[in-house]
């Protein structure tokens, strides 16, 4: 079947930070190139999920009179506080005692979610097309193996896979490059990384899943600019995490739990572990007697320096968390996914003028900041391979001593999925129930999120061998799907005496951690029909 | 033969509503906004008919802020052919919607006038009727089946007892309901296409239409949470409850 194509200079996929960053520098460059940007949500910012203490620098950069144009960036960090919890008690780390990257005084709290609203308009007003609710989900490739472009999903298909009334197909978007920039984890990056082998000689990508509530409290609790980082309890000694709490305006509060998905126990639940967090003395006086009021969840990149991918291939580029430009130590991964977008934007303008191989590109990327940052961040993930104390004092030395500076960099030895040990060998963890003030069970949480697919349509979450969540993961893991998923999209049942898994495809909100963690792989996350997935507001 | 859809913007039907905390409305700001639902099978089946052969032009209209304009647009780029925009700010209600259509009406003079049954955010259901009030044409309300005759509109209409059948002269208005059709998604190319239709902005003012609220608005709030069930051990203990602690027996 032909499908309809369209011709751009550019093809971007993916609507956030880097996307829209290169989209903006584009247009900057050379106001005659035409550049089209798709999105998979139903507008822009509605899959977009982030803590988000904002540093300008790449905005500074591309947008320098940001002040003037009414921009979503109005809180300034005020005062920052970082505390080790233990179980009942509080220790407060001294500010001045930590890493200068995890400094926050010139950097403002946001709301991620309506910067890119905001970055959108600004590209819209330059002449970028940007079709939200349009998901790319075919690559498609010149017969030299270069990059053409991508395909959009059809419309309108049954659950079965048959056209039903409504059928649209998909169009042919062809760009002379094609810019991914999907995010963690993207379903086509996922794809360019493994046909161009662009993490030959890497180590194996780390991830993390968070969360994010965002809270209206007190008005006599809250202190608007206030930054508050918490590691420690209820996370052991041997898994990576930490919470943020940031105090932003009209009283509400950006409260979120990020927890490293190398974690080993399979009975541990990240969603569990972040709703019994929030009970600890020195969260919950914060909280008590507020509401909440959004709720979701995303998978982000760790892996940092070692992990990076190359960022370009024939005919195309990977930016942002697409490839992981994420700044661990710095929890920060939006400037550093927009000056990524910034160089792709450079690094186009002189391959279609000057002729310029794309692999410019590693040129410019490591003369950049945003390369001296990642490498000087490189070995604080790492260091906690050997448990959250020594990981303090190594990323003590090595972040306050040496700056990043020491002469070695430590290995990322172990992809995710390989990570969890069998369920014999692991102690099972009893979650408190969720009270439905300050806790609550995922249902309620996911109603929160706006999630829905339309009904109909083929499950987007594909097994490649239906019988291994039964036949293998439950017995060797309990099944980790089940308490992984921050929706409770994955459930195993009994029928007959007999267990069924049970995927609730349409709970789904696009944080990909399934296609991470899975043990066997056997998970491959695949865009559902357009503008499915949350409808996020200020997240 | 002409018909004019009205759409209106709505918050979109997934999200979570949250009301403001002084009571004086739901919060709005950053919040996706949508098509009226039922809306959108209005328009379908305006363009429906029009590609059947039976309408030459389909007319969008909407009421509201400046950003109503995107929904006029969605309008286009599922198969009307040009948009109308009538700018007017705050709550706007039934009647003044209603009498801002009848000048659009009286200027645009279609023989058709479509629109959603009721929208999903005040949930009136009055916007229609009103209007077959002021221009005295016949109206045809619910209607989940809609056949162009000659000169007149044979409806079958979703009411609480079944399926009701009625024939109305055209000029006629019709409102919309879900099961009418399933509305088709909007494509890219057409997207595109839509982006260069004219869309006319009028500002209510100017049509002499005063759009002041006639009903004052008291408070809105939050319905009270619905307390948690619990289960009986049995029928008699379930009967007995019934009587003694919920008194409905």
């Amino acid at each position: 079947m032909s499908r309809e194509t369209m011709e751009y200079d550019v093809v971007i996929i993916g609507g956030g930070p880097s996307g829209l960053s290169t989209a903006i520098k584009l247009k900057q460059l050379d106001q005659n190139l035409s550049v089209c940007l798709l999105e998979k949500a139903s507008e822009i910012g509605a899959h977009i999920l982030s803590g988000n203490v904002f540093e300008t620098r790449a905005l500074d950069e591309l947008i320098p009179n940001w002040k003037e144009l009414n921009s979503p960036i109005k809180t300034k960090v005020t005062s920052e506080k970082f505390l080790f919890l233990g179980k009942t008690k509080s220790l407060s780390w001294p500010t001045w005692l930590l890493p200068s990257v995890q400094q926050n005084h010139k950097n403002y709290i946001i709301s991620l979610a309506n910067l890119c609203r905001w970055l959108a308009e600004q590209a819209e007003a330059m002449g970028v097309e940007i079709f939200p609710g349009f998901p790319a989900n075919e690559i498609l490739y010149n017969e030299d193996g270069s990059v053409r472009g991508v395909a959009t999903q059809d419309m309108g298909i049954d659950k079965d896979g048959n056209k039903k009334d409504s059928f649209e197909p998909g169009i042919e978007l062809l760009g002379k490059v094609t810019v991914f920039a999907e995010g963690c984890r993207g379903h086509l990056g996922k794809q360019l990384i493994k046909k161009f082998e662009l993490d030959k000689g890497k180590d194996p990508q780390q991830y993390g899943i968070g969360f994010k509530e965002i809270w209206e409290i007190d008005e006599k609790k809250h202190n608007e600019g206030l930054v508050m980082h918490t590691a420690g309890w209820p996370l052991d000694n041997n898994t990576y995490g930490g919470s943020f709490m940031y105090h932003a305006e009209n009283k509400q509060i950006f409260l979120g739990y990020v927890i490293g998905l190398d974690y080993k126990n399979p009975y541990l639940s990240p969603f569990d572990e972040f709703q019994r967090f929030k009970t600890h003395p020195a969260i919950k006086k914060i909280i008590e007697g507020g509401k909440r009021i959004s709720y979701g969840a995303r998978a982000l990149i760790e892996g940092g320096h070692q992990s990076l991918p190359k960022m370009f291939m024939p005919g195309a580029l990977l930016v942002g968390c697409d490839a992981g430009t994420l700044n661990m130590p710095k929890i920060k991964g939006s400037h550093t996914a927009m000056k990524s977008g910034i160089i792709a934007a450079e690094t186009i303008v002189e391959h279609l003028k000057e002729n310029k191989d794309l692999s410019i590109f590693k040129e410019k990327f490591e003369k950049s900041w945003l390369y001296k940052e990642l490498y000087e961040a490189r070995n604080v993930k790492p260091s906690f391979g050997w448990g959250l104390i020594l990981g303090i004092i190594f990323t003590g030395i090595d972040q306050i001593l040496f700056r990043g500076k020491l002469p070695f960099t430590l290995r990322h030895k172990h992809a995710d999925h390989e990570t969890l040990k069998l369920a014999s060998e692991m102690p099972k963890i009893e979650y408190p129930k969720p009270d439905n003030i300050i806790t609550f069970d995922k249902t309620s949480s996911v109603y929160l999120t706006g999630t829905n697919h339309a009904d109909n349509q083929p499950v987007h979450l594909k097994l490649k061998d239906p019988k291994l969540p039964i036949s293998y993961n439950l017995e060797k893991y309990d099944e980790p799907a089940q308490r992984y998923c921050p929706a409770g999209v994955y459930e195993v049942q009994q029928e007959n005496g007999s267990s069924k898994f049970v995927i609730n495809s349409q709970n789904c909100i696009h944080c990909k951690t399934c296609d991470i963690k899975e043990p066997s792989q056997n998970i491959t996350w695949v865009t559902p029909e357009g503008g499915g997935g949350p409808k996020y507001g200020n997240m | 033969m002409k018909i004019l859809v009205a759409v209106k913007r709505v918050i979109d039907y997934n999200v979570q509503i949250r009301v403001k905390e002084d009571g004086s409305g739901v919060v709005t700001d950053n919040v996706k906004m949508s098509t009226n639902p039922p809306d959108d099978n209005a328009i379908e089946e305006a363009v429906k008919i029009k590609e059947s052969g039976k309408a030459t032009e389909v007319v969008a209209v909407s009421v509201g802020e400046e950003k109503a304009q995107e929904t006029v647009r969605k309008a286009l780029a599922v198969g009307s052919d040009r948009g109308i925009l009538v700018k007017a700010e705050g709550m706007i209600e039934p009647l003044a919607v209603a009498k801002i259509l009848q000048k659009v009406v009286e200027k645009e003079k279609p023989d058709l006038v479509f629109m959603g049954k009721q929208a999903i955010d005040d949930d009136c259901n009055q916007t229609g009727q009103m209007l077959a009030a002021l221009l005295n044409w016949p109206q045809a309300t619910f209607a989940s089946k809609i056949e162009v005759k000659d000169g007149s509109l044979e409806v079958t209409r979703e009411v609480d007892e079944g399926l009701e059948t009625l024939e109305v002269n055209i000029p006629a208005i019709v409102t919309c309901d879900l099961r009418l059709n399933e509305p088709r998604y909007a494509s890219l190319p057409n997207i595109m296409k839509a982006k260069k239709k004219p869309i006319e902005q009028i500002n209510a003012s100017d049509l002499g239409i005063d759009t002041k609220p006639r009903v004052e608005q008291v408070k809105i709030e939050e319905p009270p949470k619905r307390k948690a069930g619990i289960k009986v051990a049995s029928v008699e203990e379930l009967v007995q409850k019934l009587k003694n602690e919920a008194k409905v027996l």
